[in-house]
């Protein structure tokens, strides 16, 4: 090693000047490695930040305020036609009933004034749930039953202290006349703070207090699910041509600068695709799981491919060689030999498209999956929404009780996202091989 | 794994090749602002076990409009919801797809100009109002970049003060109902100043619906929630949005009286307070009949639109008695809407 700087330099001097650079060079590795500490620091005090505040917010979320009221379960009126069939229930009086349980619950006849303030202040989804009791439970019919209803969302805030008593009486959401019966039920042990059955199995619904996501996440299921069927078989078969079976030519080439670009078209565009292909060129209706994972599928299918390729690339070419070598045909080697070894890898990059479409709402936007739906889906060609298009729609409702309804529904939704990935790291530690 | 392609893929062509599928919910779309009054009056219909929920869509007054033009057939939807009214050349594309539609009226949504309660509430004429946030002004006679920095400037009865106003984007029904409202009708063509000024540029009273972009006018995005937040954060500032906002957070907010009168239900109601605008309906008349449950789901809402009603409480504001009857007749006559009513 001869070096210019040196020439002339006699052993001794050289020594002193690499010594006095040495400083120079450990300070400068020394700084990079502060520079990289702190960029870890910085990205994890972000995360701590957005990670601290929805929990914060969404904790709360979780849990709601309820009353317990005993109700008479007269058959007569909550049933007219005596049948117990839908219709029958939703004709008889069970809103009524639970008025003359609340009337009850704070031991008073009730004027007009107190039972227009009462109606309000148990959740207009009381009949409901008062409907699916007695369908439950038929054989109650007759006797009189503590059920817990929830409260408006209004009392739920007084409760929580959002709506603070101090207020003048007109800058509050709800009257003297309401927070004196709200004292009178805390006072006999009526009210209870619990986790709230209508986030987890409650659908959607304009009344923040029962509004829930298990509509949404059915949605988001069976969305995946089709995304998934499609974009999983498509990827591979894909990936297995590309690495495996085309000539490298011009052509393929053009393919996989294509392949690589489609992995950067926003989102939003394959929506569009989905809404002129399937919705008004093939008749399908909208708002349907079937066109939303088609549309996730076609936005996956770049990533898929990519991993896919390079999972099937890193398998050693001494592998096929051997293969082939022992007199197997190119597809036995294919599926004998690299498909397994390069299946971790695939199923790794499946996962993480899996968990992008999960996160996705703009390419729905345009086929009606970013809408308000009440009824749970149940099958492929029923109307969904997916998770965060709720979390989406919640952020954007007027009543206050949705804000933490909204960062309850992003705990449920990175929960999700969670497991997915850490799924995905599982499997690549079972699976992978090392050569 | 050859086995499962093979498999995927033949579902996928069995899929494809399903005709065109029936639809048993009522599908509806647009306008934001009529979304929430729109969800309440489905999720209610949904509750009787005889429908499926109508489907709500959002996307903006145009998407409500222009989607319901697009056709016949259950992949169009079936009532498009507009917080502004439908305009001629927006029916002639559905003259153009063949679609006859009936326009009712279902409320009124007030425009609010608040700020924190813990400052002084504002008392502003429109005008002074159009004054603050219109982009260009009258200077000397001339239009120029509107110069003022603090509402002193425009009026010395108002707080020294900065303006800084947040506000929904130009997607929003509600901006382009400010504009429109405020800045053009109540300044730019009664300021006489502001009158000659156009006049002498060859400008139409119209390009004063643009807003300032030096940093007094502030987007804040679609979410009327956003701007509720950061009103409470920074009591400086003021912000425009939908009455329903302010009056679920009317202890923490106040709206700003314009020209003396402060947005109360019963002011927006009584036409005495000036920014309201109406909110729209525009039913398909081939879907009726066709679809369940249109005609019910219309019907619904004539059980919630009252002064007592549910829609009230969650901040819409009620068309007068008369204007309801008359709605509720378009119902189940579905008067097929023509160029002519819209001049």
């Amino acid at each position: 090693m001869t070096n210019k700087a040196f020439k002339g330099l006699s052993p001794q001097e050289a020594t002193a000047r690499v010594e006095a650079s040495l400083k120079q060079r450990r300070k400068k590795e020394k700084r990079f490695r502060l520079m990289g500490l702190s960029a870890v620091v910085l990205a994890l005090t972000f995360l701590v930040i957005l990670f601290s505040g929805i929990l914060t917010k969404g904790l709360p979320g979780m849990f709601q305020h309820y009353v317990q009221l005993d109700v008479v379960l007269d058959k007569a009126r909550l049933d007219p036609q005596g049948d117990m069939s839908d219709a029958s229930l939703f004709s008889g009086d069970a809103d009524k009933i639970i008025l003359e349980a609340s009337l009850a619950s704070i031991g008073e006849e009730g004027g007009r004034k107190t039972k227009k303030t009462l109606r309000k202040m148990v959740s207009s989804g009381g009949s409901q749930r008062l409907i699916e009791f007695v369908k439950a439970n038929p054989e109650l019919m007759g006797t009189t039953q503590t059920i817990k209803f929830a409260v408006d969302d209004d009392i739920d805030s007084f409760l929580r202290g959002f709506i603070k008593r101090e207020t003048a009486e007109k800058d509050r959401r709800i009257n003297d006349f309401t927070i004196e019966i709200v004292d009178k039920w805390q006072e006999a042990g009526l009210i209870s703070y619990e986790l709230s059955d209508y986030l987890f199995f409650g659908s959607a619904s304009r009344d923040a207090e029962m509004a829930g996501i298990k509509g949404a996440l059915f949605g988001s299921l069976l969305t995946l699910a089709i995304c998934v069927s499609i974009a999983f078989p498509l990827g591979v078969a894909a990936a297995v041509y590309l690495e495996e079976i085309a000539p490298k030519n011009r052509w393929t080439e053009m393919i996989e600068i294509n392949i690589n670009n489609l992995a950067a078209v926003p989102s939003v565009v394959f929506g569009i695709m989905g809404l002129a292909i399937f919705i008004v060129t093939f008749g399908m209706p909208r708002s349907i799981p079937l066109v939303g994972g088609i549309v996730l599928a076609l936005m996956t299918l770049p990533t898929i491919i990519i991993s896919s390729r390079a999972a099937i690339r890193a398998v050693p070419p001494s592998i096929r060689d051997a293969a082939l070598g022992i007199g197997a045909s190119k597809m036995q080697t294919i599926f004998h030999h690299v498909l397994p070894l390069a299946m971790p890898g695939m199923l790794t990059g499946t996962i993480i498209g899996m968990a992008q479409a999960l996160g996705e709402t703009a390419p729905l936007l345009m086929i009606g999956m970013v809408a308000f739906i009440v009824d749970i889906p149940g099958g492929f060609t029923d109307p969904a929404t997916v998770l965060p298009v709720q979390i989406f729609m919640w952020a954007d409702f007027a009543e206050r009780m949705f804000i933490q309804k909204t960062s309850a529904a992003i705990i449920v939704l990175l929960a999700f996202l969670i497991t997915m990935n850490a799924a995905a790291i599982m499997l690549r530690k079972k699976l992978e091989r090392r050569w | 794994m050859f086995l499962r392609v093979a498999t995927a893929a033949a579902t996928v062509a069995a899929l494809m090749s399903t005709p065109a599928m029936a639809r048993d919910n009522v599908s509806i779309a647009g306008s934001s602002t009529v979304l929430p009054f729109a969800t309440i009056v489905a999720e209610r219909l949904g509750r009787n076990p005889a429908f499926n929920t109508p489907v709500v869509e959002s996307g903006g007054s145009s998407v409500g409009k222009k989607g319901v033009c697009d056709g016949i057939g259950t992949e169009f939807i079936d009532i498009g919801n507009a917080s502004s009214r439908m305009k001629t050349g927006e029916l002639e594309y559905c003259d153009a797809n063949g679609v006859k539609i009936t326009e009712i009226k279902v409320g009124y949504d007030g425009i609010v100009f608040a700020n924190s309660k813990e400052a002084p509430q504002l008392n502003i004429s429109r005008s002074d109002l159009g004054k603050a946030l219109t982009a260009k002004v009258a200077v000397n006679g001339e239009l120029v970049d509107n110069p003022y920095k603090t509402w002193n400037e425009i009026n010395p009865a108002l707080p020294n003060v900065a303006i800084r106003v947040y506000g929904p984007p130009t997607t929003s029904g509600t901006r382009a109902s400010f504009a429109e409202i405020i800045n053009e009708k109540a300044f730019c063509k009664k300021d006489d100043e502001m009158k000659a000024a156009l006049k002498a540029a060859g400008k139409k009273a119209k390009t004063c619906r643009a807003m300032r972009t030096d940093g007094a006018y502030i987007e804040a995005g679609e979410q009327d929630n956003l701007i509720v937040q950061k009103l409470q954060e920074d009591t400086a500032t003021f912000g425009i949005f939908g009455f329903s906002y302010l009056d679920q957070n009317s202890d923490t907010l106040q709206g700003a009286k314009l020209d003396g009168v402060a947005p109360t239900f019963e002011a927006i109601a009584d036409g005495s307070y000036k920014a309201s605008r109406a909110l729209f309906m525009y039913v398909k008349h081939q879907h009726v009949g066709v679809v369940p449950g249109i005609s019910e789901y219309m019907t619904e809402w004539t059980k919630h639109w009252d002064e007592d009603g549910i829609l009230a409480d969650a901040g819409m504001i009620p068309l007068p008695t008369a204007e309801r009857e008359e709605m509720a007749a378009r119902m189940t006559a579905l008067p097929v809407l023509t160029a002519d009513a819209l001049k």
